[in-house]
């Protein structure tokens, strides 16, 4: 038998194994750039500048952002984790309905809630309406329900929306724990009742703590809803340092001054979570929670404290929506640009998927083809983008890539004679950036959690078969974790749609998405021109909250 | 075994060392394997046997010494062959099928150098081989343990590698049926003419397997022969004991022979007279007897085990029990016993 090796074929096929490497290295240095940027720009900024900002706007945005953090951290940590309680520890009627129902204010963004509502609770909008007539009023100058637009209507409508964050987290736990420990607490003599504060509550803080830290994210994130709502928090505050005073050092100060308390987040998620471990060990043998039947009145009344969030965080607006957009409809047909809106909606966040899969996908297997510590850090740094708000990695990518812009630009004139023109903010380029900056953690957390349910022996009997690093990728790990991709996929799919802050700050001009064009309206008070378009993200964003819904009961039926 | 052998191995491994940590290093090592030749790979967990076979693979990569497969370097200071262009197959332990193939599948998966039709051909013989070809169109997750290790064999020989490496391929398999696969999967490999290096930590297996077993402990090779050898003559106590319980009973070395209490035997050690000694006597060595000279003990416990009969003897001189195996019937409290010289060992104590 001959072998037929040569040196030059092993150098190529060594190198296609380390290709991965360089990928995720490339990955995360691209995913720091606009954090860098940042840095570099704020530190460059003029000292004037940050006194007048420190002394006349800092103090209120950051005590407007502390109240609205805890405010929405308390309601959607008792709203969550009581709900998932609830549908965990008692049978009353219509609760498998409402496990999965639960979840559906999930596809309502925070501006949409907060727009929808804005309309609903107008002092001429159908609920004053209503209560004046019950009561006997004539005119809203007689009678109006407290405004919405405070600090209060900030917090609660974000608490409706945002609480499935904890439900979500803290069911699967409340579902994991062995009945064993239940049945041993009420042995030793804890009532039924006192089971959840002394055992349930304590064993569900890990989970809680993820749900809330994702909650506040969005908060942090959210952009819409406080301006509607008049609350000036950090994120507002640099929005409007940029877009109407143009100052790109005091935005980016800010920004630093967002992602402290980002950082801060992080931290303290990660310090309440130390123990986790001992809660995930625990959770082995035995049946899960059995439910308690209730009477009948009792299981009515459980049913309506499940409904309330519901129906505040989704029924409410979505029917509000449809019913806005059916008669704007009826008397105007489709707004001119909804199409064009729908169509660059649709090419954005597909492309940016695409990018946002292959880069995730990447640096998830450059750690596995690599273990050690270079890829552990590729992979670390290209997901570090999942906390920062949009308005942050916005405004560092207009730094970074206007200077990039303006330098190209200049060249091509002096070299060449023609403009470039703005290459990537004029192009939308820098809005995939973005997105893809955002949601990397989504896709790349998907296939490292794929990879890890496949033995490193498939890995190596392929190799054993011919097979290269890039081929295995594609016959063995993809066909594998395929639906775990498709997943992560339609996720990232549905945050590009329903982003706004980035969305707005880095769109080429004259382009409009959904997201967009909702806010637009919002802003010109003309609520009503834009129901199709939250109907169309409500309905989108929809998609992966059924299929978080199936998943759900698959696992534990 | 009357094969001719040629002048070069099929596998050879040249000083090959790697430090894995501060406690444990694999090698220096070497070993030469002949063509067809199968050879079985044997140790405690942890001995570096399943380490050395993915040097051997390219899975990991020596820090110094060579590995060539038919004269060509794959492994050396310069050289480094990926492990998927070495043509060696493996055979994993817990088999690594592609759970979202079918066998003919995962059969196929190696041959994409081939033609279509070609390749298709050599599943059909592989399945044929085998006995898979009714369940060709299966996934892994409907077969059973033993039919998972024949598409993981049949998956490794399809593409005709040099050499087959396989790692504890048994050990996942129930007891009857193990002995029966092992037995299938031998007379596979010598059908095919394949080289092939077995890791097992199972003596039994080791010594029923291969043409030669090499027996590894704390990285390096302790002895390797055939099976006979190794458990014959073993080098050392722990070749010795790796293979076989024994009675250790206390000794003295004079004039070429071992004194116990049970008794001289005649041995060969490098020892000054006088000096002390170890007699490893082998529990299948005691048999019952009749004979004047037999040696009288008392029974303190008797477990039967169908053909054998597990006895131990309290014997005066001899401190602790004195372990026998017979296929003899005995009865009674007391039994004599007499000690065959031919197969008791000798170490320096």
């Amino acid at each position: 038998m001959t072998l037929a090796l040569s040196t030059q074929t092993t150098g190529r096929k060594r190198a296609a194994g380390s290709r991965w490497l360089k990928l995720a290295a490339l990955t995360a240095a691209l995913v720091c750039l606009p954090f860098l940027a940042l840095l570099f720009e704020a530190v460059q900024g003029s000292q004037g500048l940050w006194s007048h900002l420190a002394a006349s706007v800092l103090p209120k945005a950051f005590l407007d952002t502390a109240i609205l953090l805890a405010g929405v951290g308390i309601l959607v940590a008792s709203m969550g984790t009581g709900a998932a309680w609830l549908v965990t520890a008692y049978e009353f009627p219509g609760r498998r309905t409402m496990e999965w129902a639960l979840l559906l204010p999930l596809a309502v963004p925070t501006y949409i809630v907060a727009y929808a509502y804005l309309d609903i609770l107008h002092p001429i909008g159908p609920v004053q309406g209503a209560v004046r007539w019950l009561l006997g009023y004539s005119s809203p100058r007689e009678f109006r329900l407290p405004d919405i637009r405070s600090m209060t209507g900030c917090i609660l409508l974000l608490g409706f929306v945002l609480y499935p964050y904890v439900y979500i987290a803290t069911r699967a736990m409340f579902l994991t724990q062995p009945a064993s420990l239940i049945e041993v607490s009420r042995t030793l003599g804890v009532s039924r009742n006192g089971v959840f504060r002394r055992v349930a509550l304590p064993l569900a803080r890990p989970a809680i703590v993820v749900g809330v830290s994702l909650a506040l994210m969005e908060t942090l994130n959210d952009i819409g809803a406080s301006e509607f709502l008049g609350v000036r928090t950090l994120t507002v505050s640099i929005y409007t340092t940029w877009v109407t005073r143009s100052d790109l050092p005091g935005a980016s100060q800010l920004a630093l001054a967002l992602l402290a308390v980002v950082v801060a987040i992080v931290a303290a998620e990660q310090y309440a979570r130390r123990k986790q471990r001992f809660a995930a060990n625990a959770q082995r043998a035995g049946g899960s929670i059995e439910r308690q039947r209730v009477s009948v009145p009792k299981g009515l009344l459980l049913l309506a404290l499940c409904l309330l969030p519901v129906f505040v965080g989704f029924i409410a607006p979505a029917t509000h929506l449809a019913v806005e957009a059916y008669t704007r409809l009826g008397y105007a047909g489709l707004p001119v640009r909804f199409l064009a809106n729908i169509s660059n909606t649709v090419i954005f966040s597909a492309a940016a998927t695409i990018i946002t899969l292959l880069l995730g996908s990447a640096a998830a297997y450059a750690a596995r083809l690599h273990p050690g510590a270079p890829s552990a850090w590729f992979y670390r740094l290209a997901t570090i983008g999942y906390a920062a708000p949009g308005t942050v990695v916005a405004i560092g990518l207009l730094i970074a890539l206007g200077a990039f812009d303006r330098t190209a630009d200049q060249l091509a004139s002096s070299w060449f004679g023609f403009s470039t023109g703005l290459l990537f903010l004029g192009s939308g380029a820098a809005l995939l950036y973005a997105y893809s900056t955002r949601f990397l953690a989504i896709s790349a957390g998907a296939m490292a959690a794929g990879l890890s349910r496949i033995p490193q022996s498939l890995d190596d009997v392929s190799r054993m078969l011919g097979e290269t690093a890039s081929g295995t990728l594609r016959r063995v790990h993809l066909p594998l974790s395929k639906t775990a991709l498709a997943a992560s996929g339609l996720l990232v799919f549905v945050d590009c749609i329903k982003e706004l802050p980035a969305t707005l700050l880095l769109r080429p001009l004259n382009v409009e998405t959904l997201a967009t064009h909702l806010y637009g309206e919002a802003a010109r008070g003309t609520y009503e021109e834009a129901s199709i378009s939250a109907l169309m993200i409500i309905l989108i964003a929809l998609l992966p909250v059924i299929w978080l819904a199936r998943v759900g009961r698959g696992e534990h039926r | 075994m009357d094969r001719p052998l040629p002048a070069d191995p099929m596998l050879q491994i040249a000083g090959a060392f790697r430090r894995f940590s501060e406690e444990f290093t694999l090698g220096p090592l070497d070993l030469a394997i002949e063509p067809q030749e199968i050879i079985c790979l044997v140790g405690h967990s942890g001995c570096g046997k399943s380490s050395l076979l993915r040097l051997i693979a390219g899975l990991d990569r020596a820090e110094r010494g060579s590995i060539r497969l038919d004269g060509v370097e794959l492994a050396g200071p310069n050289t480094f062959v990926e492990p998927e262009e070495r043509q060696i197959g493996f055979v994993f332990q817990d088999y690594a099928l592609f759970p979202h193939l079918s066998v003919e599948e995962n059969i196929l998966f190696g041959l994409g150098r081939l033609p279509r039709p070609e390749a298709q051909k050599r599943v059909a013989d592989m399945l044929a081989l085998t006995g898979l070809s009714a369940l060709g169109k299966r996934y892994p997750h409907m077969l059973s343990g033993g039919e998972q290790q024949r598409v993981a064999l049949a998956r490794a020989l399809a593409p005709k590698p040099a050499v087959l490496l396989m790692d504890e391929p048994f050990s996942n398999l129930d007891r009857d049926l193990r002995d029966r696969i092992r037995q299938d999967t031998i007379d596979l490999l010598r059908k095919t003419g394949t080289t092939a290096v077995i890791v097992t930590h199972d003596p039994e297996e080791a010594l029923s397997s291969g043409d030669r077993v090499v027996l590894m402990k704390s990285g390096l090779i302790v002895q390797a022969g055939t099976g006979r050898e190794l458990h014959d003559r073993p080098v050392d106590r722990y070749a010795a004991e790796f293979f076989c319980s024994f009675n250790k009973v206390p000794a003295t070395y004079r004039s070429g022979h071992l004194e116990t209490a049970l008794g001289r035997f005649p041995c060969r050690l490098d020892l000054a007279d006088g000096s002390s000694a170890v007699a490893f006597i082998r529990p299948q060595a005691i048999s019952p007897s009749r004979d004047r000279t037999a040696i009288a003990g008392s029974i303190l416990r008797r477990s039967f085990r169908g053909e054998i009969e597990q006895i131990e003897l309290a014997v005066p001189g001899n401190d602790g029990a004195l372990i026998m195996r017979t296929t003899q019937p005995t009865e009674g409290d007391h039994i004599s016993v007499v000690i065959d010289p031919s197969r008791v060992l000798a170490f320096a104590a």
